[in-house]
């Protein structure tokens, strides 16, 4: 069983977003770069498999974007345990969806693989998700939003578990090789340690490939802007008492609370 | 091409969900901007019936094999490229759904058709569509429009009311077998939740925790909390993946949809997919460490501090 997974970085939400001069992007100056939390829980659902008795090899694609550090990304990979790594193409920013989808088409027309498994989401896929764009430009099956992969004994189906809404969840077997959008690990994806990675970004093989023929999103985005939070919110400030005060009095209005002015 | 709206519909135990009325609502706009119908497209097995639910499509197009008796997102995929490709419609509307995603990428790929993912609003104007889409977990907005004046576009549940979709009708109905079949995709069951501890959903008062907790040990704070606030403990998707909470007390898309009285958001950013679950509560107060979560824009009530120093203070507060 040979395993590919899609990663890559997208700008960490803990650190305050910023549009660009042109107001139709993120000002990406300042931008710190985390991987994108869904794509780790594919490659620890790809690390599991592997390990877990169906054998074979995992091997990580990222697109070779200048912003952030795909280096690093890769080599987290292969630190918590991928086998191979392959950096694709090259990109000065990253790209929308589509292109990102054929560039992991054109490097994959070179890796063997019998199921690919990449993030459900990223927090900046305007144009859709990366999976089922993938699967449809290989001619695979896909399926998003999932958990509970089991590989069937004889390599050739894959059952899966997709997410609904109120905690309904359907149960698909499909036929390999195929895509899966996944959306969350069964253990919390493995920790590798920082000297490590950076011991690998020294000495590790980061392969490269060719990809992405520029297809386009074909979208055009008129503008970008930060929302307005809390501007219909009342902000309560103040010491934390005080604040406790304000909304216990908020609460006991409603006659919540056992709140009483003592 | 036609100035007609397509909402894939999408259904479930014989009952057309929510997310559909919201967009043929929005279709039946849109259409009338676009001087096309709003067409719901139902695919299933024997569901003929159903189409008489979708009274607000000025058509309804079924879509009727054995092959589509469940959702598969190969067979829709088979069925809905050739029907797209053929009617050329002005938009094709899609919920967000867990179904929803694979078929609209699946389709945009399929017929090099732009798609605009994550939509919480659309309109028709002179320029034609223009979708605002939710990114970065909802702290960025986006205007965007098709370079070739059509596309596909995915929807945020609870973006537009569902009544608007729901009104009575005599719409046209059209009957056809799927053009094209692929079973590479097999439904096996649908497994539903078992009944947590707690309902969630009819608790008055809940208490909800995201990552923001930090610790798993931080858990008690927040259970004492809503001990002596007489409510329950909910929490955002990442605490019920961490197994801090059962997964019975998650509120959001792929969780429960909660409406209580009070809903106090802590540490939880506020993502569209935990909104969706709960920006229905009647009092949303929410405490984060950064002000510009976009738990915000959602709360009646907000305090930018660190929970840990919040929860205590309002637990003896209320409770001591
Ligand atoms: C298909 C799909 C379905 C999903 N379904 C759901 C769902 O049903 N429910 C759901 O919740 N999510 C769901 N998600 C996940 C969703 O996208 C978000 O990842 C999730 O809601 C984030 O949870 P969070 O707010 O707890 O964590 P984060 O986004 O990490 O936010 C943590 C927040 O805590 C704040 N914080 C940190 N420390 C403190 C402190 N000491 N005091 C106060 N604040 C602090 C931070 O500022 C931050 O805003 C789904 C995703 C997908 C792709």
């Amino acid at each position: 069983m040979d395993y590919v997974v899609l990663l890559k970085q997208v700008p960490d939400l803990a650190e305050e977003l910023e549009i660009d001069a042109d107001g139709t992007g993120l000002d990406r100056e300042w931008l710190s770069f985390v991987a994108s939390e869904w794509d780790e829980y594919a490659l620890e659902e790809a690390l599991l498999l592997r390990d877990q008795g169906h054998g074979g090899t995992v091997t990580c694609l990222a697109l070779g974007v200048e912003t952030g550090d795909v280096d690093e990304l890769l080599a987290t990979c292969l630190a918590r345990g991928a086998d191979r790594v392959i950096k694709v193409g090259s990109f000065e920013a990253p790209p929308d969806s589509h292109t990102a989808a054929a560039a992991f088409a054109d490097a994959l027309a070179h890796v063997h693989y019998d199921l690919i498994l990449t993030g459900v989401q990223a927090i900046d896929d305007l144009d859709g998700q990366v999976g089922p764009l993938l699967a449809t430009r290989l001619d695979l099956p896909h399926v998003s939003v999932v958990t509970h992969i089991a590989l069937a004994h004889h390599h050739t189906t894959v059952t899966v578990h997709q997410e609904y809404a109120g905690g309904i969840v359907a149960e698909f077997e499909a036929t390999l090789p195929a895509v899966l959008g996944v959306q969350t690990s069964r253990e919390t994806p493995r920790y590798a340690p920082v000297s490590r990675i950076r011991q690998l970004m020294k000495t590790a093989t980061i392969e490269a490939m060719a990809g992405g023929g520029g297809a386009g999103s074909g979208l055009v985005i008129e503008a970008m802007a930060i929302p307005e939070t809390g501007s219909t919110a009342e902000m309560i400030s103040g010491n934390p008492q005080a604040i406790a005060e304000r909304i216990a009095a908020i609460l006991s209005e409603r006659g919540i609370g056992t709140a009483v002015a003592r | 091409m036609s100035g007609d709206i397509v909402v894939i519909a999408e259904h479930r135990d014989g009952a057309i969900l929510d997310p559909t009325y919201e967009l043929l609502g929005r279709a039946r706009s849109l259409a009338a901007a676009s001087g096309g119908e709003a067409i719901a497209v139902l695919l299933g097995s024997g569901v003929a019936g159903l189409a008489g639910s979708l009274g607000a499509a000025a058509r309804v197009i079924v879509v009727d094999g054995p092959g589509l008796a469940s959702f598969s997102p190969t067979a829709y995929q088979a069925a809905l490229v050739p029907l797209v490709r053929e009617r050329e419609p002005a938009l094709v509307l899609i919920a967000n759904s867990g179904s929803g995603m694979d078929v609209a990428a699946g389709l945009s790929a399929a017929l090099d058709l732009p798609l605009a993912a994550y939509a919480i609003d659309l309109t028709i104007d002179a320029g034609g569509p223009l979708a605002t889409c939710q990114l970065y977990a909802g702290k960025i907005q986006a205007k965007v429009r098709f370079a070739g004046g059509r596309g596909i576009v995915t929807a945020v549940a609870g973006s537009f009311p569902a009544e608007a979709g729901m009104g009575p009708g005599s719409p046209v109905i059209e009957t056809v077998a799927p053009a094209a079949t692929d079973d590479r995709i097999r439904f096996v069951d649908l497994l539903r939740p078992e009944a947590g501890d707690v309902d969630i959903t009819r608790e008055s008062v809940l208490v909800s925790v995201g990552r923001g907790i930090g610790e798993q040990e931080n858990i008690e704070l927040v259970e004492a909390l809503a001990a002596a606030l007489g409510g329950a403990v909910s929490s955002s998707r990442p605490i019920a993946d961490l197994g801090w909470l059962p997964r019975t007390r998650q509120g959001g898309k792929s969780g429960l949809k909660v409406k209580p009285r009070v809903y106090l958001a802590l540490g939880i950013s506020g993502a569209p997919e935990h909104l969706e679950g709960m920006r229905g509560a009647e009092l949303i107060i929410a405490v984060n460490s950064d002000a510009r979560a976009p738990i915000f824009s959602v709360a009646h009530y907000g305090v930018v501090a660190d929970l840990l120093d919040v929860v205590p203070a309002l637990t003896a507060r209320v409770g001591g």
